[in-house]
């Protein structure tokens, strides 16, 4: 179990939070205007990275905000973690 | 004839404590202090156990958790017995009862020893190849091969012992406490680090602590002596906690371990009573010191795994340490000077040494020579090609070995006479708790060892376990190590004096040469699961190559001693087989737990009614006096009925079902989610994540909203109030409530920062009384008299916010049944005292409580959906015929754009209908399946029954299904393939009951 | 045929003290080109060669793994095997698995004991009682033999389960396919793999796919550790890493990798002759033939590649054990492990043509994949074979995620493994 630190709390037990996958999908602000394809893309399709991968994670069992993360998802070794609406650091 | 092999006084044992035990129904006595092992051996028992495979003789191998043979049923209580029990670990009391395994009737005598002479026919992996004919007959070897598999038996009753958890954090974990790690956390705990240190053997010191010999000192004093000291110093040390019986199993990423701590296993029935048996210790180490040791190496040869063959440290450890003789004809067989070490030792014991059969083909050390001195014969470059006695050793064979090692010199065959044969194969640095960490190994050459290389996480290893083997570089090493780890500038041990034979030469073969056809040997590689380095040999044959696979193939490695013992020696005979170096090979991942672990100890207290948290309503304790029947609705606990009398559960939902609707219902909502909703931006939320429109909502107005999941499936529902301008209250579905929550967090959060909106869950802030019938209105003008309940004032789906006696509460007029309901909310503490006043209030209206279950025959008589029971994740909002909730001109909501999928728009996806059974007396059961032809196969089904009931209101039978094509098929007759029958129903308006909304204002 | 396994082999061979047996299956040098080359030597994906070799007659076909075949899933996994889906397409999947399991040792000539002890699913509240017997009609009428048991009916079949109605979530009653049970997991890989190499499949382990090369919207070929491989098909069954090589093709997947974990206990004598499975008190377990515990745990919400999941999860699932079988308090965990699963939204899995011609995937089992490996395989290889998905997998196509035709066995609460 990894250690993850809440920019709001500090480090906790991973079992404290919910994992939110992949981040930055933006929802689009015009649904209808999009195709099927489009729409799955959105809904459905990821990037599912074996590597570094930024990510969303919610501090259920806490404060319960979310905020990203940047995590090796070999080693699940967390390298950074950002809040919600800032850039991800570049690792 | 009982023998007392007992030698010498031990200090660590208690001889003024007699403790008598059985084993396989005799009575045995020993001494406070001895392992079961330790205590068999002093009474010559060296028949322990019958191997897995081949049911042959066994007896105790080691001294410690890598014991492969040695393994029992403790306890024959059906409730306290535990299976493959190490010998050599647990501690004797009076009463231990132990028993042999896997043989039948007994370990002298055992019928399964047959397998020993088919032998020939199962070889790694036989049950691959046969068995298969005929096709049908499987199951039939499948129970003989069951019943003759296994070792020990479970328990059949449950456990009453206590389990515990404990959470640690420490700035240091020292694992093990032989002399490294006594440095380690001496060193640690002086500067100033909260340390913890871990033995899982009784007494601190590890091997040296009874170590004595002339040759090995450290400051001109007996490495005993020595280390005894350090560790009366280490004691005083206040920020230092040691907890010995503790046996580290798992070491997890970012410096996570944990560790069971064996509180009770070492005391009697009456002393262990009422203790905590086993303790969890979840470790969180800013640093981790891994002093973990190394395990001696057996030797591979013909027939080396009868009783009597042992490691020659055990043979060591049980005259040194126990004070016990494991043979009186003692024969070391060794590639290196530990056997002279132990051979020296015993002497000096006064246990007769016969010879050291060594097979290199010289050494030199002081060691060597001190045995010779002793007048121990020893055969250099000599092997032991085969050993014989059926339950116990009494002779072996040894011959001369080629310069290769694997042939001989010539054919001359020494036989000599022994009863005890002390293996020394070299050592294993300890490294399972390092990989599982994750961190790699490398291998060295010249002594054939896997050492750490790469660490994952802030960790060292030290010590043997690093490939140490001598003492001073394990002190200089080690001094060394611990500076730098702990960025100190000295530490006690960096200038001690140390003394100890060097010129140490090993010659390693890993299987070493039979005089016999291969074929016919038996050089067990793996002793538990009688793997031998043939069946390795095989598998390379047939193609496996990666040590997985051989592992796997052969089992090796696989037994509950994780294969300690001899995986280095697999992979060095896959190693010579293929021509591939042993480095290159790779070692198996070793996986956690190091040693294992009981459920019990995993699960601690959670239990039982811990198993997992309650959460009651404040009107619980009514519903208990009432003799409700209780529902599990997520972690709540409803009131599911309340049977009067001898009432059956059907009887009881007719009778409150009926007078909900005649007179007065009160079911208690509590546990329906709660979220208070607040911000200028509330009805914007509120319109982006309900499928319906909102902004229109007047203050003081409830709405029914539908939620979706982005996929256009239905999620939740509930009704929300407008309590002001910029405040609502939502609720939800009671399982759904967690969910819903973090949902719309997380929208708020993530994709609408810029709403301005707080949401807070209440649910457990606020108890609720639903009273329902045409009663309620008289009810709630009891309880509330000043609250105008005029349809003017208080029409359905408004709310107004009362107080009954000064306690301020928010009643709502909405209602799930159908009838005129009001909803009474106050602070959670008050809930039982509303409870009681309206059942007061009511009595002359004869209110009836009503559960769960009659609130969902009352909402099915009206057609209105439960999610979750007539929704399954698949069902949008069209398909539950509840178009009218879907706003066409709000822009966007959650789930809209799916909708709009080219299969969420089909005509004939599953809709929800009614459904009447011809027989209006017959119920049909939820789950069934719906049908309009029989004939085909498979039958083609078109949806299903989602809810059921004989409505005392109706008189009939009534259902809800979901039907594909549904909504077009009103008034057509189906069919209900029931197993044994067919129910003719005809599909109708999922509305049954008052479908003009009557009832709702009378 | 080379080498048929039997007890007259095996006594034959005894007399040679075993030195005779041939490889069950070569270590060839990969060759410059095959017809279709299959990525990932798990039981699927071998399963995929055979019967290509064996049902479509392509015979110059490669199976490339990465590490050793049987090693990822297939090695890892808890073996039960059922078919009683609730949905029609999965029902159709996974009992033509079943079919091929019943006859599979003779079909391969390995024995992969498959072992119809009976699976069964623990009810625990009112809504699994509505969704067992939803199902087990459904399974009736779809001819997959499953039958709904009351709590004693429960407690008759496998009698140490805790039935006390005072237990946190009683067992309400429970559905049973007889016909379900488990299988030897190397076993299947094994015999796919020596079945395979018998028809002139190569199998080609330690060869690390590299680079998927495509030529516009058409594939042609594969860059590995071991070179250039040109073949105008490729079929990936690559389980946890599937979308990694989908990336490498430049397709997304609705794919989420997370780990999956499992343990054993110790062995004991047989306590437990048949698997039950529970949803809500999230457990299950049978008892292998050597007589281990085999316990299932559950997903981490997270995606990892690490083969480790955390701590709580193990802990989760021993409590619901000893929940539902208070008598395993005193037996011990021996060895504990983690898989990646891949995992689709509507937790079915992808057996389908991409856009990308002479490209399929077969992915997105989740924590279920073993049970259908022949199944799997029979229909992968005809969907590879013809270009064109068989009736049978025609549902789990990649396009159910754009027009919503998904194929929901999770929320149709479904066990879910």
């Amino acid at each position: 179990m990894f250690l993850i630190t809440c920019p709001f709390c500090g480090e906790r037990e991973q079992s404290e939070f919910k994992a939110g996958g992949e981040a930055h999908i933006i929802r689009p602000k015009q649904p209808t205007e999009l195709s099927d394809d489009e729409w799955a893309e959105y809904l459905f399709m990821r990037k599912n990275i074996k590597g570094v991968q930024l990510e969303r994670w919610n501090h259920a069992n806490g404060c319960r905000k979310w905020f990203n993360a940047v995590r090796d998802t070999n080693n699940d070794e967390i390298k950074a973690i950002y809040k919600m609406g800032e850039k991800p650091p570049s690792i | 004839m009982l023998k007392n092999l007992r030698v010498k006084t031990s200090k660590f044992i208690d001889e003024t404590t007699n403790v008598s035990f059985k084993f396989n129904g005799k009575t045995y006595y020993g001494f406070k202090g001895d392992t079961l092992a330790s205590a068999l051996l002093s009474n010559d028992v060296h028949l322990v156990g019958r191997s897995f495979k081949y049911h042959r003789p066994r007896g105790i191998m080691t001294a410690g958790s890598e014991e492969p043979n040695a393994i029992v049923q403790t306890n024959d209580n059906s409730a306290f017995t535990e299976p493959n029990v190490r010998a050599t670990e647990i501690e004797i009391y009076d009463g231990l009862e132990a028993s042999s395994q896997n043989c039948w009737p007994n370990v002298d005598f055992d019928i399964g020893g047959i397998n020993n002479f088919l032998s020939p026919l199962l070889p790694a992996g036989f049950y691959y190849k046969t068995f298969m004919w005929p096709a049908s007959f499987w199951e039939k070897y499948e129970y003989v091969i069951r019943h003759s598999a296994g070792l020990g038996k479970s328990p059949t009753e449950p456990d009453p012992d206590i389990y515990d958890h404990r959470y640690i954090h420490c700035d240091v974990l020292v694992i093990g406490a032989g002399i490294t790690g006594i440095m380690a956390a001496k060193t640690a705990a002086k500067n100033n680090l909260k340390t913890l240190l871990l033995d899982e053997k009784t007494e601190l010191g590890g091997s040296t602590i009874y170590q004595n010999s002339d040759f090995i000192k450290i400051n001109d004093q007996s490495t005993s002596t020595w280390l005894e000291n350090e560790i009366t110093e280490l004691e005083k040390l206040d920020n230092l906690e040691i907890k010995t019986r503790t046996s580290v199993a798992a070491y997890h990423g970012y410096n996570y371990l944990l560790a069971r701590e064996n509180l009770t296993d070492h005391l009697s029935k009456d002393d262990a009573k009422n203790k905590v048996r086993q303790r969890l210790l979840k470790i969180r180490a800013k640093k981790v010191i891994v002093a973990t040791g190394s395990l001696e190496r057996p030797m591979v040869f013909n027939n080396n795994d009868r009783p009597g063959i042992m490691l020659s440290s055990a043979i060591k450890k049980y005259a040194d340490y126990y004070g016990v003789a494991t043979g009186q004809k003692n024969i070391f067989f060794t590639n290196n000077d530990t056997a002279y070490e132990s051979a020296i030792s015993l002497s000096n014991k006064g246990i007769k040494v016969e010879a050291i059969v060594d097979i290199r083909e010289n050494s030199n050390s002081e060691f060597t020579k001190e045995a010779e001195n002793l007048g121990i014969k020893i055969y250099k470059n000599h092997t032991v090609v085969d050993t014989h006695g059926y339950k116990k050793l009494n002779k072996i064979s040894i011959m001369e070995l080629s310069k290769d090692g694997q042939s001989f010199t010539n054919s001359n065959k020494t036989i000599l006479d022994c009863d005890c044969l002390g293996m020394a194969g070299g050592w294993t640095p300890a490294v399972h708790l390092f990989t599982q960490s994750g961190g790699k190994l490398k291998f060295r050459d010249q002594d054939q060892v896997f050492i750490p290389n790469k660490y994952p996480s802030d960790q060292i290893s030290i010590g043997s376990c690093n490939g140490d083997f001598e003492l001073d570089e394990i002190i200089k090493n080690t001094s060394k190590s611990l500076r730098e780890f702990l960025n100190i500038n000295q530490t006690d041990f960096d200038n001690l004096d140390t003394k100890c034979p060097k010129d140490k030469i090993v010659r390693n073969i890993w299987l070493l040469p039979s005089d016999e056809v291969i074929g016919k040997t038996k050089p067990f590689v793996d002793y538990q699961n009688d793997a031998t380095a043939n069946d390795i040999k095989l598998a390379l044959r047939e193609g496996f190559r990666s040590i997985e696979h051989v592992k796997r193939y052969t089992t090796t490695g696989m037994g509950t001693d994780q294969g300690k013992l001899g995986n280095m020696h697999a992979l060095g005979i896959i190693a010579d087989t293929t021509g591939i170096k042993v480095g290159e090979l790779g070692t198996t991942t070793f996986r956690p737990p190091y040693t294992p672990l009981t459920f019990g100890t995993m699960v601690g207290r959670n239990v039982g009614e811990y198993f997992d948290a309650f959460r009651r309503t404040p009107m619980n304790d009514w519903h208990i006096e009432n003799k409700a029947e209780f529902e599990n609705v997520g972690q709540w606990k409803r009131a599911w009925y309340y049977p009067k009398n001898d009432e059956t559960m059907h009887d009881a939902v007719q009778r409150e079902s009926k007078a909900a609707r005649d007179g007065a219902g009160i079911l208690d909502a509590s546990t329906l989610g709660k979220i208070d909703i607040q911000g200028t931006d509330a009805s914007e939320f509120l319109n982006r994540v309900y499928t319906n429109a909102w902004s229109k909502l007047a203050i003081g107005k409830c709405r029914y909203g539908l939620m979706l999941n982005e996929d256009g499936m239905v999620y939740d529902d509930g009704v929300t109030t407008r309590l002001d301008e910029n405040h609502y209250i939502m609720t939800t579905t009671t399982g759904g409530a967690a969910n819903v929550l973090s949902k719309l967090e997380d929208y708020l959060q993530t994709e609408w920062p810029e709403l301005d909106v707080y949401l807070s869950s209440v649910t457990d802030h606020y108890a609720t009384a639903s009273v329902c019938g045409p009663n309620s209105k008289k009810i709630l003008n009891k309880i509330i008299p000043d609250l105008d309940l005029s349809d003017e004032n208080f029409p359905h789906m408004s709310f107004k916010n009362a107080k009954i006696d000064n306690i301020k509460c928010r009643v709502m007029r909405i209602s799930f049944t159908g009838e005129h309901t009001y909803e009474i909310n106050v602070q959670a503490n008050f809930g039982k005292s509303l409870w009681e006043m309206c059942m007061e209030a009511g009595e002359e209206f004869k209110i009836t409580p009503y559960g769960t279950e009659t609130m969902h025959l009352l909402r099915a008589e009206k057609g209105f959906i439960i999610v979750g029971q007539d929704t399954d994740g698949t069902m949008t909002p069209i398909d539950l015929q509840m178009d009218w909730i879907v706003s066409k001109k709000k822009y966007d909501f959650i789930g809209k754009r799916s909708l709009y999928r080219s299969d969420t728009m089909k005509e004939d996806r599953k809709q929800l209908v009614g459904l009447i059974t011809d027989n209006p007396s017959e119920v049909l059961e939820e789950g069934a399946q719906i049908v309009a032809n029989t004939n085909a196969t498979p039958v083609e089904m078109l949806g299903h029954v989602t809810s059921s009931y004989y409505s005392p209101n109706l008189n009939k039978s009534i259902a809800l299904a979901v039907v594909r094509g549904g909504k077009n098929m009103m008034g057509q007759k189906l069919i209900i393939a029931m197993e044994n029958k067919n129910i003719n129903v005809t599909i109708v308006d999922p509305v049954f009951f008052d479908k003009e909304n009557v009832r709702l204002n009378a | 045929m080379k080498n048929k396994y039997s007890i007259f082999s095996l006594i034959k061979n005894a007399f040679s003290y075993h030195e005779n047996w041939g490889k069950a299956w070569k270590d060839p040098v990969p060759k410059k080109e095959y017809d279709a080359v299959i990525i990932g030597g798990g039981g699927h994906g071998l399963a995929t060669a055979y019967y290509l070799a064996k049902k479509h007659n392509m015979k110059n076909i490669a199976v490339v793994e990465k590490g050793w075949i049987g090693g990822g899933n297939t090695g890892r996994n808890t073996t039960i095997i059922r078919s009683n889906y609730l949905w029609d397409a999965s029902a159709g999947l996974y009992d033509h698995a079943l079919k091929l399991w019943e006859g599979l040792s003779q079909e391969i000539n390995y024995n992969v004991m498959f072992s119809q002890r009976g699976v069964m699913n623990l009810a625990h509240n009112l809504q699994d009682i509505r969704d067992l017997k939803r199902r087990t009609h459904a399974n009736r009428l779809n001819g997959i033999d499953a039958v709904y048991l009351s709590t004693e009916e429960v407690k008759k079949f496998c009698p140490i389960i805790n039935t006390s109605p005072n237990i946190r979530y009683p067992v309400l009653g429970g559905t049973l396919q007889r016909r379900a049970g488990t299988a030897r997991h190397d076993a299947v890989a094994w015999g796919y793999a020596r079945g395979a190499d018998e028809m002139g499949v190569d199998i080609i382990q330690n060869c690390e796919v590299k680079g998927i090369k495509r030529n516009g919207d058409e594939v042609e070929g594969i860059e590995t550790t071991k070179g250039f491989i040109k073949t105008k098909k490729v079929g990936v069954v690559a389980a946890g890493h599937s979308s990694v090589l989908a990336n490498m093709a430049g397709l997304r997947l609705p794919l989420e990798s997370k780990p999956l974990q499992a343990l054993v206990s110790e062995p004991v004598k047989p306590i437990i002759d048949t698997v039950v499975m529970s949803n809500a008190v999230h457990a299950y377990v049978s008892q292998s033939d050597k007589g281990e515990l085999v316990i299932g745990a559950g997903t981490d919400d997270y995606v990892s590649y690490s083969q480790k999941g955390s701590h709580d999860i193990v802990e989760g699932t021993l409590n619901a054990i000893l929940e539902l079988y208070p008598i395993f308090s005193r037996m011990r965990m021996l060895r504990q492990w983690g898989g990646i699963v891949d995992i689709c939204p509507d937790a079915s899995p992808i057996i389908s043509k991409t856009t990308v011609k002479g490209l399929y995937f077969n992915c997105g089992w989740g924590t279920g994949g073993f049970k259908a490996t022949p199944g799997s395989g029979d229909l992968f290889a005809h969907t590879i074979a013809n270009d064109e998905p068989h009736k049978l997998n025609a549902a789990f196509n990649l396009n159910r995620f754009v027009s919503g035709d998904l194929v929901d066995e999770h929320g149709a609460a479904a066990v879910a493994h």
